[in-house]
């Protein structure tokens, strides 16, 4: 089992490695190395399972030396934290770093605690472990085209690429040390790690505007992370261990000691993922290089929250806390989606979306019994490899157009082909009709009318009809007709950057194709590992429709196209009531001179906009939370 | 099984000529409430034939395909309904054939074309939910989205969904595109902005959106008397007299209301669907 280890520790090496290595050449090819090792890894890793038997195993029982290793961790995070805070004078924030560092310390030298496993590979830490190390690893990969790209026309930016990449494998190493350890304190500093990275890869850029919204994430992250330390103090005090599984055992079984300290993790979970009210670091952390904003925000960061709560699932079902958390979650989902009507920055929208997707399986996982929890794996999957691919193709759309917004990728697909075609891929599988997002739906409908939760129910149906929105007039965007004939742009789209995205939308279509079979191999399994009940959430018939409507899906519109290939038509001028200068992209006014035709979407940004709901939704669901541990407190003390 | 197949044969055989004469009987009746003689009841079906005959016209060559796939997909939704199979399943076919429907309209980069597929999409946005409140209300009654489940039934469905289907029948206006919702397209005008998304429709492809209009017609008559059927054989006569009445309800709303606005009719559709389906549901929830 030497692959764990492998897969915590060889990242760190990889990003020490890094540090030292001047020439952008070199730097490139450690990465390479670095992210096929890592993919090879995990693959070795997902093989060695499978031909075990996929029994949950668990190692490390004694580990002093490791033990030590994450405390000193734990202290260079707190003084890097303190000096940054102090740098910045934002002196405030590092009390959010040295408090929770405290009372981790009082718990692994104060309170005694017995030796239990460290980590621990099951089906969900697999899944992840997938998730982090292929999306992950291409992401890396297309990092490295993408930086000596960004750095030629953001002269203004210091080259620090080395140090970004190097903190990519940091943050993988962190995420892999998160979903396999069952360790409150490893979990704890894994956790910790991540924000840390993601505050300083939101300030890579070092401008004003960065510094604000990376600050902003550090404190959230932060005040979650807190929040968390406090709960594992408070668990570790009564119940004298560290173990996760114990952890969650005693919740399952309404133990009064875990109520508070399960509480507390989820409400960490909620920060980590970007949930209401505290979106709004994912929407700063746009302005961070787009690798970075595709990895935190769809492959690895918001997913440990998500992650999170999974695990927490079968303890938090049928409880105020899990109850809380699904209205949380389904509000958030509801409102980001229509707060992404309103933007027309494309990585806003993008981010926007990745708030609201997660709202749904926060709420999922909130309701946590096995039909919700298989529609949010389903949501994570599809959802790491879109994202990500949407995030990069807009990334490198940025660098091509110098522009992100989306009025501008008017007809992209006639003078971006390539990026359009991902683009659109990308989309599709995010919501539309048989792609992942619409099983999970399917799911997750049905859940909320068997647990009654008329609110959910409410927050599915009205988000899901605003959520097709402003993906549909995103893709209708791509294929108009673009409003000038002579637009030719040159694609500066980097090999690896096209590998990188080619790879991940064959995966996605793959992802559609198979995932009956991924439903019956691994997430069915694995439901049964954590709530112990057998039972197929989809029937036989239902999947067999759904391969027939994707078969339709697949092959319909290229026999439509071809068919009508040979078909001659006569092609006709769009009519402008008659004043249509000649090539449909102009006409001419009551005066008689040219105007240029020019079309956009709705936006409704003076009622859906952020700057209209972010506020008053912010408060409502800060409301919802401070209620949720009042009662919480209330049965506790 | 046997019985699927033959229903799905019936429904992709004769579900255009079912609505073809729902469209004759529909401009018959709304020429008798003007005072007009009105066309020939089977007018519809000598318009398509003609619309068939002629040059295949169009502004951008990617229309002709994505119409196509348009009515594929419409043909689907309605195959799969009456194969009896999950309802919101279905609905969620119908939202990709309704994309592919935007998509054509999007594709030309024409005006008023393009105008009249962004009113399409806030038609959609309109009635989404109401139409997904539908199938869950069709759930929480009878245990499961199974259409062949829910039509055989012990009480027909509406008795229990009284709220639904009047939000189901509110949003069928929206859906079907007749006044005072028919903002994306116009059956009656022929002005640019109300032409919308027909606007650059010509011959061949027009004759292609006004079948595939028949196969949804009749797709949505068919969950009309989806809340009406059960178990019993007579129960399948009611519903035929229902679906007539609710057609017939929905010429009238044509005929006596003016056009309204986008917005106006977003506000609406969910109103209905929040308190008359909503409430509906919540209750229901809460009884059983």
């Amino acid at each position: 089992m030497i692959a764990v280890p492998f897969l915590i520790c060889f990242p760190f090496l990889v990003a020490f490695i890094l540090m030292f290595v001047k020439k952008p050449e070199v730097q490139g090819f450690i990465a390479y190395i670095g992210a096929s090792l890592i993919a090879a890894g995990v693959g070795a890793l997902a093989i060695g399972r499978v031909m075990g038997g996929m029994q949950p195993i668990r190692m490390f029982y004694e580990t002093k030396a490791a033990d030590s290793v994450i405390f000193g961790g734990e202290i260079v995070l707190m003084l890097l934290v303190t000096f940054l805070c102090f740098k910045y004078n934002r002196k405030a924030v590092c009390l959010l770093s040295v408090i929770p560092t405290a009372i981790i310390a009082a718990v692994e030298f104060a309170v005694p605690t017995g030796n239990t496993d460290h980590i621990c590979v099951d089906r969900l830490s697999m899944m992840m472990c997938l998730i982090i190390g292929v999306v992950g690893s291409l992401i890396i990969v297309y990092a490295v085209g993408y930086m000596s790209g960004y750095h030629m026309h953001h002269k203004e930016v210091k080259n620090r690429s080395g140090y970004f990449i190097a903190l990519l494998f940091i943050f993988m190493g962190a995420m892999f040390g998160f979903v396999l350890s069952s360790n409150l304190i490893w979990l704890y500093f894994f956790w910790e790690c991540t924000s840390v990275c993601s505050f300083l890869l939101i300030g890579y850029t070092r401008t004003e505007e960065a510094v604000n919204n990376s600050f902003r994430a550090l404190w959230m992250n932060l005040f979650g992370g807190a929040v968390l330390a406090f709960g594992i103090f408070y668990f570790a005090y009564y119940m004298h261990t560290l173990s996760f599984s114990e952890f969650i055992k005693a919740g399952m079984a309404g133990n009064v000691y875990a109520l508070l300290p399960i509480a507390t993790m989820a409400f960490a979970a909620l920060t980590k993922s970007a949930q209401l009210p505290f979106s709004t670091w994912l929407l700063g952390a746009m302005v961070a290089p787009t690798p970075s904003s595709a990895l935190l925000h769809s492959a690895t960061m918001v997913k440990a929250g998500i992650y999170v709560l999974f695990r927490l699932a079968p303890a938090m079902s049928n409880t105020t806390t899990g109850t809380m958390i699904a209205f949380v979650g389904g509000f958030t989902f509801l409102v980001a989606s229509l707060m992404a009507i309103a933007q027309s920055d494309a990585k806003k929208v993008l981010a926007l979306s990745t708030v609201s997707n997660l709202g749904l399986m926060v709420a999922c996982a909130g309701i946590g019994t096995p039909e919700t929890i298989w529609a949010g794996a389903f949501l994570m999957i599809f959802h790491a490899v879109s994202k990500s691919l949407l995030f990069l193709d807009v990334g490198a759309t940025e660098n091509t157009l110098h522009s992100r917004d989306i009025e501008d990728m008017h007809g992209m697909l006639y003078f971006l082909p390539m990026l359009a075609v991902f683009m659109f891929i990308g989309i599709a599988g995010m919501f539309l009709a048989p792609f992942g997002m619409l099983i999970s739906k399917w799911a997750a409908l049905r859940a909320a009318v068997d647990e009654k939760n008329i609110a959910l129910l409410l927050f599915i149906i009205f988000g899901s009809a605003t959520t097709s929105f402003y993906w549909s007039k995103w893709m209708g965007k791509l294929i108009s007709h673009p409003h000038s004939e002579h637009f030719s742009i040159k694609d500066v789209t980097r090999k690896n950057e096209t590998v990188s995205m080619g790879i991940q939308a064959v995966l996605m279509v793959l992802l559609c194709v198979l995932f009956p079979l991924l439903s019956k191999v691994f997430v069915d399994p694995m439901l049964y590992e954590m709530f112990h009940t057998s039972g197929r959430v989809l029937s036989q018939g239902l999947l067999y429709m759904l391969v027939l409507v994707i078969c339709f899906v697949f092959a319909v519109p290229p026999a439509t196209y071809y068919f009508n290939k040979k078909v001659h038509s006569n092609t006709k001028l769009a009519y402008m009531g008659g004043i249509n200068l000649g090539d449909n992209t102009s006409f001419v006014d009551s005066f008689g001179e040219e105007k240029r035709l020019w079309m956009s979407n709705y936006y409704f940004a003076n009622r859906v906009g952020i700057r209209k709901i972010m506020l008053p939704c912010q408060l409502f669901a800060a409301a919802v939370l401070i209620v949720m541990f009042c009662i919480v407190l209330g049965v506790t003390l | 099984m046997r019985m699927k197949i033959i229903s799905v044969i019936l429904y992709i055989v004769f579900a255009p000529i079912i609505g073809g004469l729902l469209d004759g009987i529909d401009r018959k009746i709304s020429a008798g409430m003007q005072r007009r003689v009105g066309p020939p009841l089977l007018q519809p079906f000598y318009d398509v034939s003609k619309l068939l005959q002629k040059q295949v016209i169009s502004v951008a060559n990617a229309q002709s395909f994505l119409l196509q796939s348009y009515m594929v997909f419409m043909v689907l939704t309605g195959a799969m309904f009456f194969a009896g199979s999950d309802i919101l399943l279905c609905m969620f076919v119908l939202s990709t054939a309704a994309m592919f429907l935007y998509f054509a309209s999007t594709v030309t980069g024409s005006p008023y074309s393009t105008i009249g597929a962004n009113r399409e999409l806030i038609q959609m946005v309109s009635y989404e939910p109401a139409v997904l409140m539908a199938c869950v209300g069709f759930y929480l009654v009878d245990g499961s989205f199974e259409i062949s489940r829910i039509a055989s039934s012990q009480l027909s469905s509406i008795i229990y969904l009284p709220g639904v289907f009047a939000a189901f029948v509110f949003v069928l206006t929206i859906k079907m595109r007749k006044s005072p919702f028919d903002i994306s397209t116009s059956h009656h005008a022929h002005q640019e902005i109300v032409k919308g998304i027909t606007s650059e429709m010509g011959a061949r492809n027009l004759a292609v959106f006004t079948i595939t209009e028949w196969y949804e017609n009749v797709f949505l008559m068919g969950v009309i008397g989806l809340f009406v059927v059960n178990e019993n054989p007579y129960s399948y006569l009611s519903a035929v007299f229902v679906i007539l009445f609710v057609y017939f309800l929905e010429i009238l709303i044509d005929n006596t209301s003016a056009r309204m606005k986008q917005f106006k009719m977003l506000e609406m559709g969910w109103a209905v669907a929040l308190v008359l389906a909503g409430c509906n549901i919540w209750v229901l929830m809460l009884i059983k």
